[in-house]
């Protein structure tokens, strides 16, 4: 992304923001509510285009992306989750569409793909187990499995761990740092809640009013007397610190 | 061989029975398979929506005397196709979107009407349904209606079924999201016309709504849930054909009404699915 500006309705939303994820790299953004962070993702997946500059996904114009596939995207949680008549393997299962042509059956490497996406975060168990049976954790995992299914080279995650229960959060960072460190994925993790990640990321992105206000180890954030992990409530006092 | 050859028992033992009786599998079995996506995404008026522009067609076909079910066709996925362009487009919410349909449709089928001379037996037919007077024209139009929503939605549910989830991430994933959605509210069209001769425009809608509602609280898998609806919008046709000719009943009223009294009895017996209970579910085999 290379400053990269963005107007809704004549309010600037995004101003002059670059950044870079490379891959293997687990990277948060973080920042108030209404500092552009989903404007941000948004345009990085190609669902919103840029007023100023250039967005890239994969080295490409985001809507020039042939295989899908390998973008992984696990928005918030869906407020109908709940009521869907679905299963656990039916959610993940749609994960596969892109990666096989969405006309198609699924054949056995499908299948196989699900076994494994289930597998990772730790939902075997649950593969048959109707959505509206779950935790809103465990609907977040298997919404994640979803995002996994295909193996992707890049994965986005929008607020995941929005109301999610802490042994949920535990299993969530394990998935993610596996998908990062094993995998060689690039990870970009949108969220205000950065305390079970707080000591496996190796970049932070501090989005305010618009612009990046900080953009790298948690190390300096610790430095400036800010820790994402311990004392998690601290990211938004510090802030409103900023200039 | 013909349907008045066939075998079967009472209460279809009689041609005219055995018409209705196909005419009703297939909407009975039809109409939920769409309903399921309708309902999935919040929309569950959009059939009744789509009737009444059906019935501007009806009545727009009686005045020029052309075959009201060509021209309620076209009014139809003209008014589905306005609608999901309208919803897509931010341009009216869902709901608005429905009423603006919803009121001009029944509005220009009033004056299309009045215009073709009366409201008379034949605007009624299509209004209230007519299954009983079904003939071989139309069984064989209501079953060529049908194999294009089931070869459809063979292709199309798993698709159709990731946009209900969650459509940003879907379109994300590269699904073609507009043109499915397209083809959803076309084929949506392409049942209420279907249904029209069957229960009625003013009715069909429920056959995709019903249905699924009740399957909605037996199945688990997704799959399940729209072999489970069409089974019993079949039931349905099928048990209000027999109970309307055993008491002379209006038999699309009675057909809604079965399927409305199965929906009563499912969620009598069960709870909603959900974290604090669920009981009588079916597992669909995993695939």
């Amino acid at each position: 992304m290379d400053a990269v500006s963005f107007v809704y309705r004549d309010t600037p939303v995004l101003d002059g923001v670059s950044f870079k994820i490379a891959s293997g790299e687990f990277v948060a953004l973080t920042g108030p509510n209404g500092s552009g962070k989903s404007t941000l993702l948004r345009l990085i997946l190609g669902l919103l285009t840029p007023a100023e500059g250039t967005v890239r996904l994969l080295g490409q114009p985001p809507r020039q992306v042939r295989d899908r596939w390998r973008v992984g995207y696990v928005p918030q949680r869906p407020a109908t989750a709940d009521l869907l008549p679905a299963t656990v393997q039916d959610v993940v299962a749609t994960g596969r569409l892109a990666r096989r042509g969405w006309w198609r059956r699924p054949n056995a490497g499908d299948r196989q793909a699900i076994r494994d996406a289930l597998d990772t975060v730790g939902m075997s168990d649950l593969r048959n187990r109707r959505m509206g049976e779950l935790s809103g954790g465990q609907q977040q995992r298997a919404f994640i499995a979803k995002a996994l299914v295909t193996t992707p080279d890049l994965l986005l995650l929008d607020e995941p761990t929005t109301g999610v229960d802490a042994a949920s959060q535990h299993r969530f960072r394990d998935t993610l740092v596996t998908a990062a460190r094993d995998r060689g994925a690039a990870v970009l993790l949108v969220s205000h809640e950065l305390g079970a990640v707080a000591g496996d990321l190796d970049r932070v992105l501090l989005l305010r009013r618009g612009k990046i206000a900080f953009d790298g180890p948690p190390a300096d954030l610790t430095a400036a007397g800010v820790s994402l992990g311990v004392h998690a409530n601290d990211l938004p006092i510090w802030l409103e610190g900023l200039g | 061989m013909s349907l008045a050859t066939l075998p079967l028992p009472w209460p279809f033992e009689r041609e005219f029975m055995q018409l209705a009786l196909a005419a009703g599998l297939i909407v009975g079995l039809c109409a939920p398979l769409i309903g399921t996506f309708i309902v999935q995404k919040r929309m569950s008026l959009m059939g009744d929506g789509i009737g009444h522009v059906a019935f501007a067609g009806v009545a727009a076909g009686l005045l020029v005397d052309v075959w009201p079910i060509w021209t309620a066709l076209v009014a139809a996925v003209v008014g589905a196709v306005g609608i999901e362009w309208l919803r897509s487009r931010g341009r009216a919410s869902g709901d608005l979107a429905l009423a603006v349909l919803f009121y001009s449709g029944i509005a220009g089928g009033v004056v299309l009407t009045g215009l073709a001379g009366s409201l008379n037996a034949g605007t009624l037919t299509y209004l209230f349904g007519s299954i009983l007077t079904v003939d071989n024209s139309d069984a064989l139009t209501v079953a060529i209606l049908g194999g294009v929503i089931v070869a459809s939605i063979a292709v199309c549910w798993r698709a159709l079924f990731s946009i209900v989830l969650d459509e940003e991430a879907a379109r994300v994933a590269g699904l073609p999201v507009d043109a499915l959605n397209l083809g959803l509210a076309a084929l949506t069209a392409v049942t209420i016309v279907a249904g029209m001769r069957i229960v009625g425009v003013l009715l069909v809608a429920a056959l995709m709504v019903l249905p699924v509602g009740a399957a909605g609280r037996l199945t688990r898998s997704f799959p399940a849930t729209l072999l489970v609806a069409s089974l019993i919008g079949a039931t349905s046709a099928v048990v209000g054909l027999a109970a309307a000719r055993q008491w002379a009943l209006a038999p699309g009223g009675t057909i809604v009404l079965v399927a409305a009294a199965i929906f009563v009895v499912s969620a009598t017996v069960t709870r909603l699915p959900g974290r604090n209970g669920n009981r009588l579910l079916l597992s669909g085999q995993p695939r």
